[in-house]
């Protein structure tokens, strides 16, 4: 028989699928071979060793021993669970989309350390996040598109290479960087970027997240900043980023409560006729069944 | 090319359509229905064909039922206050076995997968929300799966639940029974020790 060679690495988890009864196809990505595809065997059954540990959204250090077509995962340990992240719903779908983008740029058997390192880091500032998140995901994808190559040209016109003033600019995803006001206007793809936005941009894009983080970005300028970044990234991959939806979907959900006067109004109401008044202001219907 | 008559070849590359069955096994399952007796043949696809003819979605709960509604639906003694929120019907069967619940279910087929473009439109909530209104329910228990999908789809549940004054529950999460604590992972130990009881 031929001898099985093991190897050991972090990772974590980007995708899993089904596989016969009881076990799991992963898709890993991890600092030096970049994905990886490998089976965990039974871990769909209560008390796996695995279990925990190949969850996505979790960093472990896994052994692997070579199989003829997939690698098997042999050993799990979790390094970090992010456990914070996890307990709450837009941050674990922040979490989402940084796999998701991760699993869309990372390359089969290509070591990336940096972009490695750049997804846990996301994964840390959310745990700590209270602010929504969305500087930290802006920051990753500008981050993100550097190290793959695609790093938007934000300094010149990427039409005719004159510096950029403080006149009206474009952004063109197509040509990957700023246009100037004369090549935007004749670009019909192009959009107008904002001078707030173009320079909240630069800074980012050369800036580490704790600098990042100290800008302060109003809704309608993050707006502005989340549009343009993923317009760019779904010219690159030519299809959407299927997270983004729920996303969107979340914030609605978020907005409409708020609008409502639910949200806040649960945070502070603990006891049960407090819920009742609340139920009475978000169903009417339901309110016979209160009363009653 | 090995000379295998028609029909024969036909069945095969039917029955290697199923899941865990390659070309081989599913060539030896043929020659087994060949050689067994008419009638088993005619018993067999005479069930898949009544399978799909007859079963239909509950339309109160969505699990599988025979006919208008699934069996634990039209039991009169079983409790419509709580719904225990599954997220396939094959999840309801260990419940069950269980034997100490004695409440309604709601099927959702499947999770929450943002990655894969999955979100509530595709699964049955809009349905559930529906059942929530008509006002009887004072407990929904979430059943889905312990991981995170699983729970990502528990939490949007939960937020979406709570406004309407009905109590959420979440299946206990931790040690399984007869495991050793030396190979449990940190997560499960974390849940097991926040979820600690008096004894």
């Amino acid at each position: 028989m031929r001898q099985l060679r093991v190897y050991q690495t972090q990772a974590v988890v980007i995708k899993q699928t089904g596989l016969g009864e009881a076990d799991k196809i992963l898709t890993l990505f991890t600092p030096d071979l970049g994905k990886v595809k490998a089976v965990a065997k039974g871990v769909r059954r209560p008390g796996s060793k695995l279990g925990g540990a190949v969850e996505p959204l979790t960093h472990s250090l896994m052994t692997l021993a070579k199989g003829r077509n997939l690698d098997i995962v042999t050993q799990s340990q979790i390094i970090d669970g992010f456990a914070t992240l996890k307990s709450d719903l837009w941050k674990v779908s922040c979490g989402f989309y940084v796999l998701e983008l991760v699993d869309a740029f990372a390359v089969e058997g290509s070591a990336n350390r940096d972009m490695f390192e750049l997804a846990l880091d996301a994964f840390r500032y959310l745990c700590q996040d209270e602010d929504g998140g969305d500087t930290i995901l802006r920051h990753f994808e500008l981050h993100l598109l550097s190290m793959v190559g695609y790093c938007p040209q934000l300094h010149r016109c990427v039409g005719c290479s004159s510096s950029i003033g403080s006149q009206r600019n474009f952004f063109s995803a197509e040509q990957g960087g700023l246009l100037c006001s004369c090549c935007g206007s004749r670009d019909g793809s192009s959009h107008i970027l904002s001078l707030r936005a173009l320079k909240v941009l630069r800074l980012w894009q050369k800036s580490s997240y704790p600098e990042a983080s100290r800008v302060k970005v109003d809704g309608k300028l993050a707006e502005e900043l989340q549009q343009v970044i993923s317009q760019y990234i779904r010219y690159i991959l030519q299809r959407e980023v299927k997270s983004t939806k729920w996303l969107q979907e979340l914030k609605k959900f978020a907005v409409d409560n708020t609008r409502r006067g639910v949200y806040n109004a649960r945070q502070s109401s603990k006891t049960v006729s407090d819920e009742r008044k609340l139920c009475r202001l978000i169903t009417p219907g339901l309110s016979k069944k209160f009363n009653a | 090319m090995i000379a295998v008559a028609k029909p024969l070849e036909r069945l095969a590359s039917e029955l290697s359509k199923l899941p865990g069955i390659g070309p081989k096994s599913a060539m030896r399952l043929a020659y087994h229905l060949l050689y067994s007796p008419q009638e088993q043949s005619t018993a067999l696809a005479e069930a898949i064909l009544s399978m799909k003819e007859r079963i239909k979605f509950c339309p109160v709960c969505f699990n599988f039922a025979d006919g208008d509604s699934c069996p634990i639906c039209q039991d009169e003694r079983r409790d419509p206050s709580t719904i225990c929120v599954v997220e396939s019907p094959s999840d309801i069967v260990p419940l069950e076995r269980m034997g100490r619940y004695k409440g309604l279910y709601h099927v959702l087929h499947g999770t929450i997968k943002p990655t894969q473009g999955v979100g509530p439109d595709e699964l049955r909530i809009s349905e559930l929300m529906s059942r929530l209104q008509e006002g009887k329910v004072t407990e929904v228990i979430m059943a889905t799966n312990p991981n995170v999908e699983g729970e990502t789809t528990a939490m949007y549940l939960c937020r979406l639940i709570t406004p309407l004054g009905i109590r959420v529950s979440r299946l206990a999460r931790g040690l399984p029974f007869g495991a050793d604590l030396e190979y449990a992972d940190d997560v499960t130990i974390g849940q097991a020790f926040e979820g600690r009881q008096d004894l």
